[in-house]
């Protein structure tokens, strides 16, 4: 499907600032005033315990925005002093470096990027990931399709199945 | 041949058709309702449960189960309402596993009613608690309560509804249609007046999982209430498995085993698959309950909130996923409001005075839906009460 611009600009919003649920409705929900609704949410991000609003979307819908997504097996070696620290905030400073997980098991650290084009994706990794002094090896896993994506699943038949008036 | 008609039962003739089959005739056909009409969980069975129910098939457990229901699943039951509700039942005489609650109040009645006993029905209440009454050759008597008192049934009331002739009291806490739950004070209460006039209680527990704001108190946990106690309770509203058909009675050996009587000859068993999916809802499901009762929860909160921001004045309902809103500032009968609401703005309630008469000036409302449609419904009845202010 296509989308406009505008459409595209409030979808991006959307999903890096903003859930779409007004503080008023949040406010009722928890059965608070909207004034200590809002005062909640302000502490709570204060105390980055609410880091960022987000929205989940699905843009393989969308015409031109599909993109690539990778997951990166990485071996590293860990240094005196800072361990896996130092090497994980190298990668994870990379703009297309979406998560960095520390692993247990056949690889350290896992690495999902976010590329345009497979193109992109493949660049970043023979350029700037395996380039790194403490990256001895790296395995690279393209999603090929998303299911479920933090705890949402995509392309679900959602339609409500009750008759309309039940006893 | 004579007149078909003439073939049926006085007693079916004479039964009224519910009300709220008009109004899903009336909202079938129609497109874009958002529908707060029905009575059972938006959510879907949780997956463990089905998977449950797909493995048992896989395996081939399709014949019957003993009439009571399987063992392994009455165990369970037995299990849960000791530790729920602090109630012990015994799986082997205690316990019988029916096809949905409403099965269960079917043979509960049946069972022990004669012609002419009376039976006391607390209202507004369940559509069916009459027409079964009726048709296990008892009387109903229908108790009014008062919005004012929360639909609350105060003890004064059902004393002086009692006569000779009354056996049975039938109570629905958290109540369908209007989400009232009686305290454990309250409970207590009805059980002083069960014993002095000896009567039985027919408990129908079905929304006992949707409690939310205080604990919940079963009625045959009260005192010595387990013995004049038949309790009704089920997996549908609960857990979200209305389709399933799968409900259980819990009563004292003498009414199970007359229960059972009628369900071995009418019914035989449950559906063997709902009894696996059952046992693995109460071994696995309870964490999916609570994560829709908190659901509920906030709904209600949002919901009951903005209906009286409305000026549809609403009680704060204590359980069930109901709310019961009075109607009365627009001057429409509560039967013209939800046609009128359905066919100008495509919102399906059902009217209150489908559960009796005491629930005139009211409908019901189920906001077991999600919250995007509870929030464009709202903005709806803002708008349909706008254009009908009070004459």
């Amino acid at each position: 499907m296509k989308l406009t611009e505008k459409q595209i600009e409030v979808l991006e919003i959307l999903e890096n600032n903003s859930a779409r649920i007004p503080v008023e409705d949040i406010a009722k929900m928890a059965q608070l005033s909207v004034a200590e609704t809002e005062t909640t949410l302000d502490k709570l991000e204060e105390m980055k315990v609410l880091v960022r609003f987000n929205s989940v979307i699905d843009w393989s819908k969308v015409d031109g925005h599909e993109g690539v997504t990778a997951m990166i097996d990485v071996k590293v070696a860990p240094k005196r002093g800072v361990g896996f620290d130092e090497v994980a905030q190298r990668i994870y400073r990379f703009k297309e470096v979406r998560s960095v997980y520390l692993m247990s098991g056949a690889y350290d650290l896992s690495v999902i990027i976010e590329g345009r084009s497979m193109n992109e994706v493949a660049r970043f990794v023979s350029e700037k990931l395996s380039t790194l002094d403490s990256v001895l090896s790296t395995t690279t896993h393209f999603i090929l399709k998303k299911y479920k994506h933090d705890g949402t699943i995509f392309e679900q038949n959602e339609d409500d199945k009750r008759i309309v008036v039940s006893p | 041949m004579k007149e078909t008609k003439s073939y049926l039962s006085k007693t079916v003739e004479e039964l009224k058709p519910s009300g709220i089959r008009r109004f899903f005739d009336l909202a079938a056909g129609m497109e874009g309702v958002i529908s707060l009409g029905v009575g059972e969980p938006d959510f879907i069975t949780p997956w463990s449960v089905r998977e449950a129910a797909i493995l048992s098939l896989e395996q081939g457990y399709t014949s019957y189960t003993a009439n009571a229901g399987l063992m392994e699943l009455r165990e369970e039951i037995a299990d849960y309402m000791q530790k729920s509700f602090g109630v012990s039942y015994s799986p082997q005489s205690e316990i019988v596993v029916t096809v949905g609650a409403s099965q269960a109040l079917d043979i509960s009645l049946r069972a022990i009613l004669d012609s002419g006993d009376e039976v006391i029905v607390v209202e507004p209440s369940f559509v069916s608690y009459v027409p079964l009454v009726t048709l296990a050759g008892g009387v109903p008597v229908q108790v009014q309560t008062l919005k004012e008192n929360g639909f609350k049934i105060l003890p004064e009331q059902l004393e002086n509804a009692i006569t000779s002739r009354t056996k049975v009291i039938i109570l629905c806490s958290p109540n369908n249609p209007t989400g009232t739950m009686l305290s454990g004070d309250e409970l207590n209460a009805i059980a002083k007046i069960a014993e002095r006039y000896d009567l039985l209680v027919l408990s129908d527990e079905i929304y006992a999982e949707l409690a939310y704001d205080d604990e919940y108190t079963s009625f045959a946990a009260i005192g010595e209430m387990k013995k004049r106690t038949i309790l009704i309770s089920g997996f549908s509203k609960g857990f979200a498995m209305t389709g399933w058909r799968l409900g259980f009675i819990c009563a004292p050996e003498e009414i199970s085993q007359a229960m059972l009587k009628i369900h071995q000859y009418a019914m035989m068993c449950a559906p063997t698959m709902a009894q696996f999916a059952a046992l693995e809802a109460l071994k696995t499901g309870r964490s999916d309950v609570e994560d829709m009762k908190k659901s509920y929860k906030r709904r209600r909160n949002y919901f009951v909130q903005s209906l009286n921001e409305l000026g549809l004045t609403c009680h704060m309902p204590g359980g069930a996923f109901y709310a019961f809103p009075s109607i009365e500032s627009t001057g429409l009968t509560s039967e013209e409001f939800a046609e009128k609401l359905l066919l100008e703005e495509k919102v399906a309630v059902v009217p209150g005075n489908i559960f009796g008469e005491s629930g005139e000036g009211h409908v019901r409302c189920s906001y077991a839906t999600s919250m995007e449609l509870l929030q464009e419904a709202i903005k709806r009845i803002s708008h349909f009460v706008k254009q009908n202010p009070k004459a």
